[in-house]
């Protein structure tokens, strides 16, 4: 398959009155054409400003690349100035935010703001670009799409808000769509049929698409591949099948854990991960993650942990995986998932040199 | 890979770790602001122009060995020099000492007007935006009619009525000059008070007074102080303002309006009358708008470019 | 089952009372909450389950029905030392855990805020005492006493909430949205943190939420509600395994499970309210289709409810 973006050992920091901020932390994925990558994390673990920093989006300063590539179709978009971002945002990368009423215009007719794109990025003229606006619309299942267009943000409801904003991010069929927790504000009826949009597009367009959500259901509903972020760095990452059934960094196992079924009547605690996320202006040393994880040994407070492949697509950042660790047991809600994957290798295999 | 000695492989566990503990030294809200206050180069610039302003204020009178108020009418109108360091007005009194005095007179009247805007204005917009509904209503509809009042109808209906004094000045410049604080007040009240810490404070029993002077007026302390920072220098322009169309004090009591008064028409001859007053009107006003800025800025930093 | 400790009868919450955009935010419910147990109450935003939660809390004055709190009506109280001892029997906790703490005050003053106000210590010592008490209850320490709220990340504020509302040792307390705000990780400690505290202290709780996953693993009983109605009432384990009326069912099919396979194959129900197809003159109310099991429908829906009981 064709990778669309390689993000390669890419580092951002902001400067703050407490002392530099590293968010991100020597980040390496790939994204393949027309499959969704889903990060997860949580708040502050550095997946929003990764993906801002695709976006170049971040406010420099305070923010800064400290290092890497960002390597959009073979091209680094790192180096690129303001006015040049400006041809690739909107026409090659798109995104939707959480919060579909301040990222919409609230002075501009919905089919004006679908418009303006087309009209600058691809020279159409005001009346194809209205044809188009209205196509889109439609294709987003908003009903009546004659008359929407001509509606302001306000007449619109939450849903479909995010429906219109979704038409925006598409109508120049950019290559790529980052989606930053896009359903996280709406009622799960409505994050539904969003989702299910969002995969019927893309299946149509055939866009690649990165999805930040904290929500591991959202994740198994539209994933092919997981990346776990954590204090800035990946420290997971793999198919959603491996992600889920299959886990074996103790922070996804947590993750895993610390959600309660559905299905079966449990009631025993949680398995809360306990403390709070690291301080970025400190990164601890060693393995940041050590501090909250009951399986921490004595290195993982001593030396940051190197990668290890567990199958062609799987790859997770912890010592457990060293042939000197002990074996150890996850947690029982996470046992009970665990499955045995055909493709995984026999024994994890160290992985040398960055990625 | 280099070796890694196995015993660094024992799961110690993440027990008798805080992972609770904050590492960054705890900074209160003001301490932060005053960091980046400190850091505004201008808004610094305007406190220690203010500093000095106020300096000469209260010593200034005293540097020279004149009255401000004592005629010498063998001096009149000399200009600057070693013996009077501003020059002398047209009744010889050294304009140096009057300058400082007047600068005490005007930067009082500065400070009054604020205090007292500051006082009615955050009482009656408090309430009125707490309170909410018809008592908002009359509170806001009473301060539109005032606001309504033509001011120097006002201004010179009081002069008439209680006569002219610094007293009445003060009046009249706080009469209407708590309107705009009020309104400042009453909105951010009226945004705070569903916030959920208000809420939670209401659950727990909080009477009005409670809610007013822990979580609502601390929470608007910023724009009421940028307010107040304004308001003085509009303050001290209103009082020269007024006394320059002779509205304002009595002579022998000087303010920087009254002297720019008495200065113009002799400034083809004698400009340092106008120039000395003129000026240091235009430092004060500087100097509490650039610090207003600047506390606006510390304040609510998303503002800033 | 245990007594009751909160009957809501019937109540009402409408804004905009004469005025053309009438909003009915709470429209006629009725429950009870028994003493010990947690009732959880989901739905959609705007159904009007936090406007219920904020109406028993007395945030708002009722415009109907009654909420009686031992037998006692809540909102007929009107002298301020009654009104205060219903205070402390009654808290809440709030959804935004960076609204809900008063920045400019410390976390120490803001958990202390209880006790202030009803004198619930006599010397500053033992103001202190408590509150170092409290913090130690949720998960913090001393050393937090003196930071601001912007200091802590959102768990811990919201636990720092917790403490505030256990200043008062109440014995119900509403909470509002608690976890909605914050990661997955950090929502298990706080739910947790809840069950041991009702455990220990013997909590009644309501517990409001659009989580649904997490509202059954904590709550005995569930309450959906739809556009201010309650539509279903049920044990939590009989709503998920048995929902009769079909909004419940849309929105539990709506759940994404984090489990890839079943996201596959899973398969959404929508709800159109026409369904019901209700006639001018038939009575819609809640019936009790299976011992506590209730539903928002009509005499027919009911027959045909009880039937698929049976089945």
């Amino acid at each position: 398959m064709e990778k669309i973006l390689e993000v390669k050992d890419l580092s951002v920091s902001f400067q703050t009155y407490g002392g530099e901020v590293q968010a991100v932390r020597n980040v390496n994925f790939d994204l393949y054409k027309g499959e969704t990558l889903a990060i997860v994390g949580e708040s502050g673990s550095g997946k929003s400003v990764t993906t801002q920093t695709i976006m170049k989006l971040i406010p420099m300063p305070p923010g800064k690349i400290k290092s890497g590539q960002i390597l959009f179709e073979g091209k680094d978009i790192v180096p690129l100035s303001d006015k040049q971002m400006e041809k690739v945002r909107g026409k090659e990368i798109s995104m939707i935010f959480q919060d579909p009423m301040t990222s919409l215009n609230p002075t501009m007719k919905i089919g004006r703001q679908i418009m303006e794109g087309l009209i600058k990025h691809q020279n159409m003229s005001t009346s194809s670009a209205k044809e188009r606006a209205i196509e889109m619309l439609r294709l987003v299942g908003i009903p009546m799409p004659e008359r929407r267009v001509n509606q302001y943000p306000h007449e619109f409801s939450g849903g479909m808000r995010q429906r219109a904003m979704i038409a925006i991010a598409l109508a120049a069929n950019p290559k790529l769509l980052i989606a930053d927790e896009p359903t996280t504000a709406l009622d799960v009826t409505i994050q539904a049929q969003i989702l299910e949009l969002m995969k019927d597009l893309q299946s149509k367009m055939n866009t690649s698409i990165i999805f930040i959500t904290h929500d591991l259901g959202v994740v198994a509903n539209v994933a092919d591949r997981v990346a776990v972020m954590y204090g800035g760095q990946i420290v997971e990452t793999g198919t959603v099948d491996e992600i889920f059934y299959d886990p074996r960094h103790p922070y996804t196992w947590g993750l895993l854990a610390s959600m309660p079924s559905l299905e079966n009547d449990d009631k025993s605690e949680l398995a809360a991960i306990p403390g709070t996320p690291p301080d970025l202006t400190n990164p601890p040393k060693g393995d940041a993650f050590a501090a909250r994880n009951p399986y921490a040994m004595q290195i993982d407070f001593e030396e940051e942990p190197p990668l290890f492949q567990i199958s062609e697509t799987h790859f997770a950042k912890t010592w457990l995986l060293h042939p000197d660790a002990p074996a150890v047991e996850p947690p029982d809600a996470v046992k009970r998932r665990m499955r045995k994957l055909s493709s995984t290798f026999d024994k994890p295999v160290l992985v040398k040199g960055g990625k | 890979m280099q070796q890694i000695s196995k015993d660094k492989f024992q799961i110690v566990g993440n027990e008798g770790i805080n992972s609770e503990k904050i590492e960054k030294p705890s900074l209160s809200f003001w301490k932060d602001v005053s960091i980046r206050f400190r850091k505004n180069k201008l808004a610094m610039f305007g406190i220690v122009l203010l500093v000095l302003l106020v300096f000469f204020a209260i010593f200034g009178p005293y540097m020279t060995e004149y009255d401000y108020a004592k005629n010498d009418l063998m001096n009149t109108n000399k200009a600057p020099s070693s013996e009077h360091w501003f020059g002398t007005d047209d009744l010889g009194r050294d304009v140096f000492t009057r300058t400082w005095e007047g600068a005490r007179i005007s930067l009082a009247i500065g400070v009054l007007a604020a205090l007292i805007d500051f006082t009615i204005g955050v009482l009656w917009g408090g309430i009125s935006g707490f309170k909410g509904g018809r008592v908002d209503e009359f509170m806001m509809r009473t301060a539109d009619i005032l606001y309504g009042v033509p001011y120097l109808l006002l201004v010179i209906l009081l002069m008439v009525v209680l006569g002219q004094s610094l007293g009445t000045m003060i009046l009249a410049m706080t009469i209407t000059g708590w309107i705009n604080m009020s309104r400042i007040v009453r909105g951010q009240v009226l945004s705070l008070k569903n916030q959920e810490y208000v809420l939670a404070s209401r659950t727990l029993g909080a009477g009005l007074t409670r809610i007013m002077g822990k979580h609502l007026i601390p929470n608007t302390m910023g724009p009421i102080l940028v307010t107040m920072t304004l308001t003085v220098p509009a303050a001290i322009f209103t009082e020269a303002f007024l006394s320059f169309l002779g509205l304002g004090l009595t002579p022998p009591l000087a303010s920087w309006g009254t002297m720019a008064s008495d200065g113009l028409p002799a400034l083809k001859y004698y400009p340092w009358r106008l120039f000395f007053p003129a000026t240091f009107i235009a430092l004060t006003i500087f100097a509490f708008n650039v610090i207003g800025d600047g506390l606006r800025d510390a304040l609510d930093p998303r503002l800033r470019k | 089952m245990a007594e009751k400790l909160l009957e809501i009868k019937n109540l009402k919450q409408h804004f905009n009372v004469g005025k053309p955009n009438l909003v009915k935010a709470v429209d006629g419910v009725t429950f009870d909450i028994y003493k010990g147990e947690t009732l959880g109450l989901v739905g959609e935003s705007g159904c009007g389950k936090s406007t219920t939660g904020r109406t028993i809390i007395r945030l708002y004055d009722a415009t109907d029905g009654q909420v009686l709190f031992n037998g006692e009506d809540v909102h007929g109280k009107k002298n301020v030392s009654e009104l205060k001892k219903f205070n402390r029997k009654m808290q809440m906790i709030f959804q935004d855990p960076y609204a809900s703490l008063n920045p400019r005050m410390t976390v120490a003053d803001i958990i202390a805020e209880g006790i202030d106000i009803h004198g619930l210590a006599k010397t500053k010592q033992e103001r202190m005492e408590q509150v170092y008490d409290l913090l130690k209850t949720v998960g913090l320490n001393k050393e937090h006493a003196n930071r601001y709220p912007h200091e802590f990340s959102g768990g811990q504020r919201q636990r720092i909430g917790i403490a505030r509302a256990l200043a008062v040792q109440p014995e119900f307390i509403i909470a509002d949205e608690p976890i909605s705000a914050l990661d997955v990780s950090i929502q298990a400690q706080v739910v947790n943190l809840l069950k041991k505290l009702q455990n220990e202290k013997g909590l009644t709780y309501l517990f409001i939420a659009h989580d649904l996953s997490m509202v059954k693993y904590i709550s005995d009983r569930i309450g959906v509600m739809y556009f201010g109605k309650l539509v279903e009432l049920a044990p939590a384990d009989t709503l998920y395994k048995n929902p009769l009326h079909p909004y419940t069912q849309s929105l539990l099919s709506a759940i994404p499970l984090p489990d890839p396979e079943s996201e596959r194959t899973r398969k959404r129900v929508s709800y159109d309210p026409s369904v019901h197809n209700y006639e001018d003159n038939e009575k819609v109310e809640m019936r009790e289709v299976a011992p506590g099991h209730f539903v928002y429908c009509s005499e027919k829906e009911f027959k045909q409810y009880k039937n698929a009981y049976i089945k």
